[in-house]
């Protein structure tokens, strides 16, 4: 008996010990939650660190991931900047009141769209980097079946294309969402919908990620795969894939990516510090080192050569206001789940 | 009455601990850690100081009753002790400190007609190293009042074990489910109603996907169980020659992170794969889709599974005694049987087992549905995209969790049902020796036929998946290259010493810290509770059985978000330290440990531990003496996979991960996420070889049989190295 307690109270201790060790917090810290591609997180930081020597202390997870997060720990928040991934979340989370307002010096520099998510998030987030939506095909796939390219939104739902397209479940994914409201804005709804159960056809698989169908289509397991185009272009430029980006000719919808200052961050000045910097040009061009190709929210920052173009797009005027809140986004969701579903 | 002074003693260190734990250590958690000891500089200031400086200097007068109850405890061990006065002053001291920090939070009172009740109060933060200990001493109090009244014959270990297990597994695996599963019944508006759970429950979609998660957690039960027996007869029972190659390729799977079984499938039967373009090549069949699907989780999830199945089954098969079968063969039952009446029907309960963590392991899987699950819908990623998917409906996600729940509860009792109330022990204090009987003919081409290939089939994905790392990216560009692992663990000499420069270092030293940290426990808890499970008897056993089960049941995903809603505000804030990881990782793979003890301990004769107490050896003794060494398989197989697990991981802790806790799977998940394929495997490839090391560490450290000496020489010399 005498041993058993001893023990007992030896592992007592043992686990005390680990009991107790709880987050740092102390001065020229930042806790970054970071929601795009690790590299460029990493790159972002290290600059970030460089310039104004606060220590960073970063997460990466995507901006789904980030969100259910941040809404979690509400009560009690750890991080301090919510920086990247596309905008809805971020609108969401703005919509919810866990984001904090903040109006930035090098808000003046900005193209109008990053401004525009400003105003439409009543200044809970801003604009970093814009990405278009639209698909990518494999070049070799599309050369043995001896098929001509397609070029706009219309050409994916012709019958050869038949078992070869690929796109995310919008109930899991931003980017097929993105690409429904897109539809709906240069179709019409009713229009909208006829396409996608004819397109619905020519599906092989609704992947649970956004950008998956991008890389099968580089790997070749599908032939065309709908994504946004700086997905598309990755591995053609990382891994030299038979890809070849498409911008429909029809016109085609675009995500944000955004940046949130959470409600109540323990660090807010160095948040700021961080927000103002990440607006910069020397800040924004670090996507392209990183192997990103989003196009950039302030006017001077340089559009790497191999993103997407601005100038062969052609963008819709996406209505994010209306297609970012709950109550459209469930409304649409459902109706796609009534009519077309997964099969 | 020595009993009582023994137990009074017991009791008396108890109190000493607890007031130690409230005059000395800070009662509320310290920013920079509790080890940093930058507490010990301001020892009286409000945010380190101990429980008695709070309420005599920093206004928190509510801790008084705690010390109180102590000097109640003191008291009474002076005067008897009283069983009940004991028991009374652990109970209430428990409820008590629970109760004050539930009440008392952040912000002052949690619920605001406190307030007005009682006045303001100083708001207190996360329970810290002082509160820890003084809560850990009501517990055993509690325990040692109990004791003294009779539970247990009066045993205070015994029954010490058995609340600390409830009290853990409540803290760290009811509360926060619970958190989470009352969300079903919470309708879009945040109210709480009967009304929105039932609409949710009966919703087609959530019954289409939960025939999909059964029908595959079935199918892959059954197979992972019978491929498993097969690896685990043809490693004991033939004479198989290269046993090391057998053991190092049936664990490889289980050591593999996650994705990378569905990626080297994809590699292989991808519509762009090399079978697939060989089938079409020189069989003439078209390339298809077929392994994005069903048939494709099937394969990669028999995979991903067989080795816990074989790992549970290796240490049954082992301990099935060969003076049973022997005894068939002297009154001349001939090989066939032997097998049938004897070998096979003691197997029963480890199948058993066997099967249902293949069957749950199937359920809570999420890696590979992620990867290959095609258009075939199932519960675990829905779970996980029900909340981080643009749907975004928690509520939807709780009713998930519970038709999963409602799964694996089935797959417990009937399990319980086909093991029924027979004896399976064979391993007593009886004399018993003798060489395992060789399988019948049949059993074995059997065992052959099937194994063989399947090892064949592991070997070259696994070649598919080490070239991976080195070629530049596989199936689009071949040329071979070592980039992928100088990004990864690149490390540089300069003149201040190695410079780690690699990305992936720092979540690999993460990763394998925690683990480590991680195994041991588990193995202690895990067996612990299977020893009270199997040898002890008390009120309210099954229930008890089936809450340790629950947390494996339920799929990472949901216990991620749950740790995160429970362990993110006071009293007990863990979220962003590594120690949530670390309990996670207990409480995620105790289980599989529980399993892995009871299906040995079934076979060990409880007659060898009523010897040892009949001895006068206390229960502690007898575990340390006589239990532990018979359980050596279970020990190995218990350390080995929580170590693993741990490593492995990913849909559990990607919610629990923070910057300065990193772990290498979430790296790897990211890596996948922007097909980088190359940095992912090279990264997998690394921690697979190092947890081949760790696993090798392990078994020559515990020792793998606990019947070396039966091995005669013609069975040994079958033995490969990794085996001795």
């Amino acid at each position: 008996m005498k041993l058993s307690a001893r023990s007992l109270v030896a592992s007592i201790a043992a686990l005390a010990a680990l009991a107790l060790s709880t987050g740092a917090r102390a001065e020229g810290n930042l806790t970054v939650y970071c929601s795009v591609q690790e590299e460029w997180c990493q790159l972002m930081v290290n600059e970030f660190q460089k310039a104004t020597g606060i220590t960073v202390a970063m997460t990466r997870k995507s901006s789904g991931e980030t969100f259910a997060q941040v809404k979690a720990e509400a009560a009690n928040p750890k991080g301090d900047i919510w920086w990247g991934g596309t905008g809805d979340p971020h609108l969401q989370a703005a919509e919810e009141g866990l984001t904090e307002e903040y109006d930035s010096p090098k808000l003046a520099e900005l193209h109008d769209w990053a401004v525009k998510q400003h105003e439409t998030a009543k200044k809970r987030t801003v604009g970093i980097y814009l990405g278009a939506l639209g698909y990518g095909y494999n070049t070799e796939l599309l050369e043995q079946k001896k098929l001509e390219a397609p070029k706009c939104w219309a050409d994916l739902i012709k019958p050869e294309f038949k078992g070869e397209v690929q796109v995310a479940n919008p109930n899991s994914s931003g980017t097929a969402y993105t690409f429904i409201a897109t539809l709906v804005q240069i179709m019409g709804e009713e229009e909208a919908f006829k396409y996608l159960k004819a397109l619905a056809e020519n599906i092989n698989q609704y992947t649970k990620s956004g950008a998956a169908p991008a890389q099968a289509a580089a790997r070749g397991e599908t032939l065309i795969g709908i994504a946004f185009q700086h997905d598309v272009v990755t591995p053609s430029i990382t891994s030299n894939a038979p890809i070849k980006n498409v911008s429909p000719c029809e016109g085609t919808g675009f995500e944000i990516g955004s940046m949130s200052i959470i409600k109540g961050a323990p660090n807010m000045e160095n948040a700021k510090k961080w927000y103002d910097w990440a607006l910069t040009p020397d800040a924004q061009k670090l996507g392209a080192q990183a192997n990103s190709y989003q196009n950039p929210s302030n006017k001077a920052a340089p559009i790497p050569d191999q993103a997407p173009k601005m100038a062969d797009i052609k963008l819709i005027d996406y209505d994010f206001a209306k297609f970012g809140s709950s109550a459209e986004r469930k409304r649409l969701l459902s109706r796609w789940d009534k009519e077309i579903g997964a099969k | 009455m020595p009993a009582l002074t023994r137990q009074s003693r017991f009791i008396l260190q108890i109190v000493i601990v607890a007031a130690l734990g409230f005059v000395a250590l800070p009662w509320y958690g310290i920013a920079n850690g509790f080890w940093s000891f930058t507490w010990l500089g301001a020892p009286t200031e409000a945010a380190n100081a101990s429980g008695i400086v709070q309420a005599l200097l920093h206004g928190r007068i509510w801790l008084w009753p705690l010390p109180l109850l102590l000097i109640i405890a003191l008291i009474d061990v002076w005067r008897g002790p009283h069983a009940r006065v004991i028991a009374w002053c652990g109970g209430l001291g428990l409820a008590y400190l629970l109760l004050q920090g539930f009440a008392i939070g952040l912000k002052g009172w949690n619920i605001a007609a406190l307030e007005g009740l009682f006045g303001p109060v100083a708001p207190q933060m996360g329970l810290g190293g002082g509160a820890f200990i003084v809560g850990s001493a009501f517990l055993l109090l509690l325990s040692a009042g109990l004791a003294l009244k009779g539970f247990m014959r009066g045993d205070v270990f015994l029954v010490s074990s058995i609340a600390a297990v409830v009290a853990s597994i409540g803290l760290f695996v009811f509360y926060p489910v619970a958190l989470i599963l009352i969300e079903a019944a919470r309708d879009a508006d945040g109210a709480y109603g009967v009304s929105a759970l039932i609409g949710r429950l009966l919703n087609p979609d959530i019954w289409a996907v939960t025939w999909n998660s059964l029908l595959l957690a079935i199918v892959v039960g059954l197979l992972t169980t019978l491929l498993g027996l097969g690896f685990a007869l043809l490693h004991k029972r033939t004479q198989f020659r290269a046993k090391g190659l057998l053991r190092l390729l049936a664990i490889l799977p289980i050591i593999t992170p996650p994705f990378v079984i569905g990626l080297g499938i994809i590699l292989l039967f991808g519509r762009n794969g090399i079978a697939t373009w060989m089938m079409s090549e020189f069989l003439g069949v078209p390339p298809s889709r077929w392994i994005y699907g069903f048939f494709g989780l099937v394969l990669v999830q028999t995979l991903a599974f067989t080795p816990i199945a074989y790992l549970v089954l290796i240490g049954v098969v082992d301990g099935i005694s060969p003076s049973m079968e022997e005894a068939a063969r002297t009154l001349r039952a001939d090989r066939w049987r032997t097998f049938k009446t004897v070998t096979w029907p003691l197997m029963r309960p480890g199948l058993a087992n066997a099967f249902l963590i293949g069957f749950v392991e199937s359920l809570a899987d999420f890696g590979n549905p992620l990867v290959l699950g095609g258009n075939f819908d199932v519960l675990s990623t829905d779970i996980f995209f029900a909340i981080v998917g643009s749907q975004n409906d928690p509520g939807h996600a709780s009713a998930l969790s519970i038709a999963l729940l409602f799964l694996t509860l089935s797959a417990f009792v009937l399990q319980r049902q086909w093991i029924g109330k027979k004896v399976y022990t064979t391993i007593s204090g009886k004399g018993d020796s003798g060489l395992p009987a060789s399988l019948p003919d049949g059993v074995r081409r059997l065992v052959y036929w099937t194994t063989l290939p399947w090892l064949a089939f592991t070997i070259l994905l696994y070649g598919i998946i080490l070239v991976g790392g080195f070629v530049k990216s596989l199936g689009i560009d071949n040329r071979p290259t070592l980039q992928h692992y100088i990004t990864a663990f690149g490390i540089d000499w300069t003149d201040h010493g190695i410079l780690w420069s690699g990305r992936a270092w720092p979540s690999f030293f993460i990763t394998v810290e925690l683990a480590a940290i991680a195994a041991p426990i588990t193995a202690i808890i895990g067996l612990l509770t299977a020893y009270l499970l199997n040898r002890q008897r008390f009120i309210g056993q099954s229930a008890f059985e089936f809450i340790t089960m629950l947390s494996f049941a339920i799929p990472g995903t949901v216990i991620g978000v749950s740790y995160i809603l429970a362990f993110n505000v006071p009293p007990i804030e863990l979220t962003g330290t590594g120690l949530i990881l670390i309990i996670c990782f207990v409480f995620r793979n105790m289980p599989v440990s529980i399993r892995a003890g009871l299906a040995t301990m079934a076979q060990i004769d409880k007659s060898l531990d009523e010897c040892s107490l009949m001895l006068r050896h206390g229960s502690f003794a007898t575990i340390r003496r006589v239990v532990l060494p018979l359980l050596r398989p279970a020990i190995v197989a218990s350390l080995v996979y929580a170590f693993v697990r741990a490593i492995t991981s990913v849909s559990a802790v990607i919610f629990l991960v923070s910057a300065q806790y990193n772990l290498a799977t979430a790296y790897i998940v990211g890596r996948v996420e922007v097909s980088d394929f190359g940095v992912a495997i090279a990264y997998s490839s690394v921690l697979i070889v190092f947890m081949l090391l760790v696993i090798g560490v392990i078994q020559l450290g515990v020792g793998e049989s606990r019947r070396a000496a039966r091995r005669a020489a013609p069975a040994a010399l079958g033995m490969g190295g990794a085996t001795t």
